[in-house]
Formats: structure tokens, C-alpha cells, sequence
């Protein structure tokens, strides 16, 4: 599938402000004034809200993008556009009530701790829906979006706020989401095209008579499916990718966080850990696009 | 609305034959000269006399080599447009209800008016039937030549899809797959019409009609016919064969 540059960074973004949200929520100590609860909040919510700005720059028409809301009955994509406007609204409240009175609603903060967490699923269900690509189609799809957005959630507000220990416990939820990414990236390789019910036989209805083989293409020239889904380019680079994505994503991360742990350094030297990790989860969501491989690439000759 | 609906009163559809079909591409032009001055945006290209041509297409032809155990290859032309499932996943993933399926026929259209580009629905479906348009932004597909089809202005004998009313072969028939005595149900029924990717579930209306099967040359002990015999001709050019002998 071809890596939207618009896409990476709204879910990498998007996971990482709702992730600051969700934790923010549930009551994450937050020492200091008003003004520094201002911009706390503003920065968990302007991390969604960018990333779903951002979202809107691959589509066509994104002057249309309101009417993204209206079909939550029966799309994943709409759901989400839904949860992240309805918890953002209530998050806004919260911080509000919080900026003026001093007081978190402990209420309030579950049910935008639990938005967060469903807009984020939403976002992962969008992949994890389509059968046509068969690496997506797992449960550990969500798992990872939600593992990977609490973990840089964590990490953002552990740098910000007042939790003692929260450096080590950031280590912990980031080795954790490490290890779902790793089995599902054990499980992606066994959930390649090749070995999915699908193959040139069954997309032509041909197999009865012998071995399917393209021979012609329709066109000599590339179109929008094979640019959009029988991307390979972005394939080139994999093996690098995958590893400046555990140095950036897991190792210095990690070593970060244990140092301010055994060091006691100051908890916003974390915020390191946090920039490093989106670096590195940049690139394993350029992986998880650039590697999927879409069923239509069975007609046009490829995997 | 992106729900689908439970059934349709008809299922209108094609029946496409690989055994006839010649793979001469009338159907793609055909296809693309009505859909770029009917429904909808024109159906665009980007490029197209410069040296990489692009554009959007609702129907294409590719072409496959298919290889059986012992026999020679065999070419079979593969004609592949929008198939109009019954459980259409790339109507329930749209976000905005610009894609749905029509609840007396059973087309799948997209109303280009509401639709946001964001492609999800070229991503849920198996078959590549749907093409951004690369100027109008907004998704294209095959409308079974809704504008036609209905339509009472053109001659009776052209209210059928584009494709269809063009194709020399007769490889692609129109017709209404609810009504077990219409032309697609019985080709279907004779011809042993299938699904493609059945796998995935979604009940495709249109139908595929199997290639007949080979005579085996091998088989027929004609194998002899691949290496000519020359005899000794008599004759005019026996006397021209032996004149021009002893010149040489």
C-alpha cells in the first residue's frame, strides 16, 4: 500500500494526543498553576487535532470532510471522525472546569479517558477491517495502535507532570508495546498475500484449468491502483527502516527512561524519550503501509 | 446511506465470457467515451498524448497466460469492471454515504457530490474496481450505464451498458440476475458462471462464464503436423525443381 506522509503522521500524532488525553483523564498528577494546565491540556488535544488536520491533506475534496460524520452506523472511518470531535468536545470541558476551579471531574475525566481510547481503536479498525489486505486483518492491529498511543501518551506526560517513578513505568508500557508490535509483525509475515485464500487462481476463476500468470497488463502504464495498492517502492528500504525503528522506537527510548530512573534526573528529560519514539514510530508506520500487500495486486502481476 | 440493503428487488449485472472474448479492448473505449460525457465528472486523464499517460478507467482488460499440467499454454482475456456485490464492502466503509448501493436495482454507484476522496472504498474492494479521478478528486466507478440503461431518449436497442452494446464477440451480456428466465441467469446456469475471489465474501452479481475446453493436440495424435514431410513435387514444379537443379 502506498505510505501517505498525511496519514503516517495523523496516526503517529493522533495516538500520541489521545493517548496524553486518555491519561490526563484518568488523573494523571499534574502539578502547577492555570496557565501550565493550559497548555498541558492544549498540547494533548493539539496533537489530535493537528493529526486530523493533517488527515484531510490526502483527500480529494477535504472541504468535504464534514460529511466524514455522518455515517458512523456503518464505517469505521466515520466512527472515528466522531469519537475524536465528541471527546475533544468533552475533553475542552474538563480542562476548563479543571483551569478554573482547580478541580478534575473524576466522572468527566473516565468518559474522555474512554473516548480516547475508542477513537483511537476506531482509527486502527479502519485497517483492521479490509480483508483485501491480509496483514492488516488481525486483532493485533488495534492492539498496537492502542499500545503504541499510550505509550507515547505515557511518555508526554510523564515529561509534563508529577509522578514520581513514572520514567520507569513509561519503559515498562513501551517494552510492552513493543512486544504486541513484535508479534504482529511475526504474524504478518506467516499473513502474507501469497499464502491467503487468494491467488491468481481464485481472482480469475482460472485455477481449474492450470497456473494463472499475467501476461499483459491492461495498460502499459501505471494508475491509481497500482501507484495507490500495488505500491512497492516503499519496500525498498525495509530491512533499514525496521531497525532505525527499534533503535529510535524502543532502544533510546528505553535507555532514556531507565536513566532517569537509576539517575534520578529530572522526569521532563523523558520528553527525549518522547521525541525519539515518534521518530521511530514513524517508521514503523511507513512499514506498515509500504509492506501491506493488497489482493488487487493479484491481477496486475504482483504480490 | 452506507448500509446495505438486505436484498434488492432486481440485481442487475453482467455476464462476462472468457471463451469468446477476444480481448480487443472496444469495451474499455467504449466504456470510456460514454462515461466521460455521461454521469457524473468526465472521466479523466492526466498526461494522455505526453509520455506517461494516466488516467481513470472503469473498465479494463488484462490478459493471462494459464497453464495446465500437460497441455500447452492457453491465453484467456480477462475483461474485470465494478461487479456490483451484493455485500458491497466498499458501501459500508465509506465515511460520508456518497457510495450505496440502490435498493430497486442493486447498482453501486457513487454520488461524486458528497464523495471526500479519501479512497477507503478503493481499499475495501478485492477486484480494483474503483479509480480516483485524477482531476475531479472524487471516486469513479462503473454505473452499469445507469444514464443508459433508463434511458428513454436514446433507440431501445442502446439501453444497455456501453460495453456491452459495443463488444464484436459477445462476450458481455446485460441483464437482470433476480429473474431466473433472463438471458444472465440462464448463460449463468448453462455455462456454470462464477464468482470471482469468492473468498472474500462479497457476493458478486456479476458473473464469469469458464473458457470451453481445448482440444489437446497431443492428445488427438496430431503431434506429426509440426514437422512438415516434403515429397518430391511432380508436375510444372517438378520439371521447375529439376530445371533449375542442373543450372545450379
Amino acid at each position: 500500500m502506498h505510505p501517505a506522509i498525511s496519514v503516517i503522521f495523523f496516526t503517529v500524532t493522533s495516538g500520541a494526543g489521545f493517548g496524553l488525553i486518555a491519561l490526563t483523564g484518568l488523573g494523571f498528577p499534574f502539578g502547577g498553576g492555570a496557565l501550565s494546565v493550559f497548555l498541558f491540556c492544549l498540547l494533548g488535544g493539539g496533537l489530535a487535532v493537528a493529526g486530523l488536520i493533517a488527515s484531510t491533506f490526502h483527500l480529494g475534496h477535504p472541504e468535504r470532510a464534514w460529511r466524514a460524520f455522518s455515517q458512523w452506523r456503518s464505517s469505521w472511518l466515520s466512527r472515528e471522525g466522531v469519537a475524536a470531535v465528541a471527546t475533544l468536545s468533552l475533553f475542552a470541558i474538563y480542562a476548563l472546569i479543571w483551569m478554573m476551579t482547580g478541580d478534575r471531574l473524576l466522572w468527566l475525566g473516565l468518559i474522555v479517558a474512554a473516548g480516547a481510547a475508542y477513537t483511537v481503536f476506531a482509527t486502527s479498525m479502519i485497517y483492521a477491517q479490509l480483508k483485501t489486505v491480509p496483514q492488516w486483518r488481525s486483532r493485533w492491529t488495534p492492539a498496537v495502535y492502542l499500545a503504541f498511543s499510550l505509550a507515547s501518551g505515557w511518555l508526554l506526560a510523564a515529561g509534563f507532570g508529577d509522578l514520581p517513578g513514572a520514567g520507569i513505568w513509561g519503559a515498562v508500557l513501551l517494552a510492552l508495546a513493543w512486544g504486541i508490535k513484535l508479534m504482529w509483525w511475526r504474524r504478518a509475515a506467516d499473513a502474507r498475500l501469497a499464502g491467503s485464500a487468494s491467488s491468481p487462481e481464485s481472482a480469475t476463476g482460472l485455477g481449474f484449468i492450470g497456473k494463472v500468470r499475467l501476461l499483459e497488463r491492461p495498460h502499459t502504464g501505471a494508475n491509481y491502483l497500482t501507484r495507490e495498492m500495488v505500491h512497492q517502492i516503499g519496500r525498498k528500504h525495509a530491512g533499514i527502516l525496521r531497525r532505525l525503528a527499534v533503535l529510535f522506537g524502543a532502544i533510546v527510548p528505553l535507555m532514556v527512561s531507565a536513566t532517569v530512573w537509576l539517575t534520578a534526573a529530572p522526569e521532563w528529560v523523558l520528553l527525549a524519550a518522547a521525541l525519539s519514539l515518534f521518530a521511530g514510530l514513524f517508521a514503523e508506520r511507513w512499514l506498515f503501509f509500504a509492506e501491506a500487500e493488497h489482493s488487487v495486486s493479484l491481477y496486475y502481476g504482483n504480490r | 446511506m452506507t448500509c446495505l440493503p438486505t436484498s434488492t428487488e432486481k440485481r442487475l449485472g453482467l455476464v462476462i465470457d472468457l471463451d469468446t472474448c477476444v480481448g480487443c479492448h472496444a469495451c474499455v473505449v467504449n466504456c470510456k467515451e460514454w462515461n466521460t460525457g455521461g454521469y457524473g465528472a468526465p472521466l479523466a486523464d492526466i498526461d494522455a498524448y505526453g509520455e506517461e499517460p494516466s488516467g481513470a478507467w472503469l473498465n479494463r482488460v488484462h490478459t493471462f497466460e494459464v497453464t495446465p499440467v500437460a497441455a500447452p499454454a492457453q491465453i484467456v482475456h480477462f475483461p474485470k469492471s465494478c461487479l456490483h456485490c451484493d455485500d458491497a464492502p466498499c458501501v459500508t466503509v465509506c465515511p460520508t454515504g456518497a457510495s450505496y448501493k440502490r435498493s430497486e436495482d442493486g447498482i453501486v454507484l457513487v454520488d461524486e457530490d458528497m464523495c471526500i476522496g479519501c479512497g477507503l472504498c478503493a481499499w475495501a474492494c478485492p477486484y480494483g474496481a474503483r479509480e480516483m479521478d485524477p482531476v475531479a478528486k472524487v471516486m469513479k466507478k462503473c454505473t452499469l450505464c445507469v444514464d443508459r440503461i433508463y434511458n428513454e431518449e436514446i433507440p431501445e436497442i442502446d439501453r444497455i451498458p456501453a460495453c456491452v452494446r459495443t463488444c464484436p464477440s459477445s462476450a458481455r451480456h446485460f441483464g437482470d440476475f433476480n429473474d431466473p428466465e433472463s438471458n444472465v441467469s440462464i448463460l449463468t446456469m448453462a455455462r456454470g458462471g462464477y464468482d470471482l475471489m469468492p473468498e472474500m465474501a462479497t457476493r458478486p452479481v456479476n458473473k464469469y462464464l469458464p473458457p470451453r475446453p481445448k482440444t489437446n493436440p497431443a492428445a488427438q495424435g496430431c503431434a506429426s503436423h509440426s514437422t512438415p514431410t516434403v515429397s518430391a513435387p511432380g508436375g510444372f514444379l517438378g520439371w521447375l525443381d529439376a530445371a533449375l537443379e542442373r543450372l545450379g
